[in-house]
Formats: C-alpha cells, structure tokens, sequence
C-alpha cells in the first residue's frame, strides 16, 4: 500500500507528498532516537515518530523510509518541510499516540 | 584504474545542514549505478560519522574516494578527541549534551552503526588535538584477491 492510500484510508493528514504516491509500505519501524532509527528502520517501512526537526528528514533520506509519519498532532518546522520537499520524502501527520498509528499499520500489513 | 574523489566541508556550528555531505554522496552514488545495498550502507555509516563530526566536534573535513571495487571515507576533526575508542564503540555509551539529545541524537548507536555498515574501520583520535575515522564499504564482493 502506497504511503498515501494508507493516509487516506487512515484519516491522516498528507502534509508532503513526495515519493509517497510511487513507493509502499512494506514494513514500519516507531522511534525517535535517530541513530536507533538509523540501525534498525529498513528500506521502505513507515518510520513513525513524534522527533520533528530537520534531521528526521536526514535519516528518512539515508535511511530510504518510504514514508515519515509524526504522530501525536506534532508538526515539522518549514526548514524541515522545505527539505522534506526538496528530497521528495512523503510526510504524514496525525493527532494519536505512536501506537495507535502502529496499530493501523500493522492492520494494512496483515501482521495483527 | 580510475579514482573519483569528493571533499566535503562540514559545518560543526550547524545542526541543520548535518546530513548533507551524505545526502549529496547518496545522489551521486545513485546516479553512478552503484548497488542499492551499497549505496544504503555507505550513507549510513557517513550519516553517523557526519553527525557526531557536528555534535562531538568542531566540524571537519570529509574525503571519499571511489575506486572500482570499494569506497573510501576519511572523516578528519579538529574537535575535542576520544579518550578511550573502546569505550565509545559501545552501543549505548555517549556524552551528547542535553541539548542534542533534544533533538533525537545521543542514542550511543552512531559508532556501532558506522561499524556494522562499513567493511573495514579504524579510528584515530588524540585527545585535544582531533579524531580520524577511516571507513570502507566493498564494492561488488570487494577487492579480488591474488588477482594478477
Ligand atoms: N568525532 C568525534 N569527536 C569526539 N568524540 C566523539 C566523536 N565521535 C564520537 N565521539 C564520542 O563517542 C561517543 C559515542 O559516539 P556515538 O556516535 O556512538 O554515539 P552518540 O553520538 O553519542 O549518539 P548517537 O550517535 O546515537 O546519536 C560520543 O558520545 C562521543 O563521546
Ligand atoms: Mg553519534
């Protein structure tokens, strides 16, 4: 499922597009300690997080997430946005706590 | 045999442009066909090492070097060195600021990441005086051996 229909489907906001139409979610991987995020996110999971400054769009670029959703209605700063646009990562928002997010996810993916 | 080499500065004052040598490494790699797995593990181990070069250091000087079957890294600070390079490769074991932590670093992940995705690493560090980290990721299988 691409980053979007799950938005969509979901009830979460899309608040940058980017790849997020091209790619899909294959997996999801919750945390906000960056470098964890670094070691342990795999290619194309959603990595959810509620850490909202320009380097979780770092490490989704690096770390090649097919999507960053920010949970707990946090929102990104425009330098982050700016480079969520520039580096075409698919940004999500919602207002519930990580878990619930991870909830759904796991429900589109078949694994609860 | 061919050799691309890139430098890098990197700016130790500035959170925010921390990632870009390897954000700007992975669209070159990209763009040269270099493998996907490759090009993950390269910008990885970069990614961290770029970072702490900010957060532990004044910033610094980054240089790759491409041949055929590998790339190099050498990542050179003038920051405040290691004390005790076992002791930092511990997963866990950091001495971020508070301030940094705030913004999602200080796991104690960065080395052990940079070890687990490079091939060959060494570090280099003098107390007071900077630290030098050497990283190569193998390119296809890496170099051949006894290959005449
Ligand atoms: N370039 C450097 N100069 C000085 N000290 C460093 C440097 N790189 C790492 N260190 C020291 O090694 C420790 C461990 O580094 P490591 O990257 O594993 O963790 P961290 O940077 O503290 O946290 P994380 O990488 O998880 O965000 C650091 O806390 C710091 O004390
Ligand atoms: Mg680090």
């Amino acid at each position: 499922m691409t980053p979007i229909a799950f938005a969509e489907k979901n009830g979460l906001r899309v608040i940058n597009v980017g790849c997020g139409q091209e790619r899909s979610i294959e997996g999801a991987y919750c945390g906000d300690l960056l470098s964890m995020v670094m070691g342990r996110a795999k290619e194309n999971d959603a990595f959810v997080t509620v850490m909202a400054n320009v380097n979780t769009i770092a490490v989704a670029v690096l770390a090649d997430v097919a999507c960053v959703i920010l949970c707990e209605g946090i929102h990104f700063d425009d330098m982050s946005l700016t480079r969520a646009e520039q580096q075409e990562v698919c940004v999500l928002e919602s207002d519930e706590p990580a878990f619930a997010v991870a909830l759904k996810l796991g429900k589109e993916l078949g694994l609860c | 045999m061919s050799v691309l080499k890139w430098t890098y500065e990197v700016d130790g004052t500035d959170f925010t442009r921390a990632g870009e040598a390897s954000s700007n490494l992975k669209k070159k790699l990209r763009a040269l066909g270099i493998p996907a797995e490759v090009i993950r593990k390269v910008s990885i181990a970069l990614y961290e090492g770029e970072i702490n070069m900010v957060i532990h250091a004044d910033g610094g000087v980054i240089t790759i070097e491409m041949s055929p079957d590998r790339i190099d890294m050498i990542l050179a600070d003038h920051g405040k060195g290691i004390p005790d390079i076992e002791q930092a490769m511990q997963a866990g074991w950091s001495t971020a600021a508070d301030e940094v932590r705030s913004l999602g670093f200080g796991a104690g992940m960065g080395l052990p990441n940079m070890k687990k995705n490079s091939d060959e690493m060494r570090i280099e560090s003098t107390v007071g005086v900077g630290t030098t980290v050497y990283m190569t990721v193998y390119i296809n299988g890496g170099p051949k051996k006894a290959d005449a």
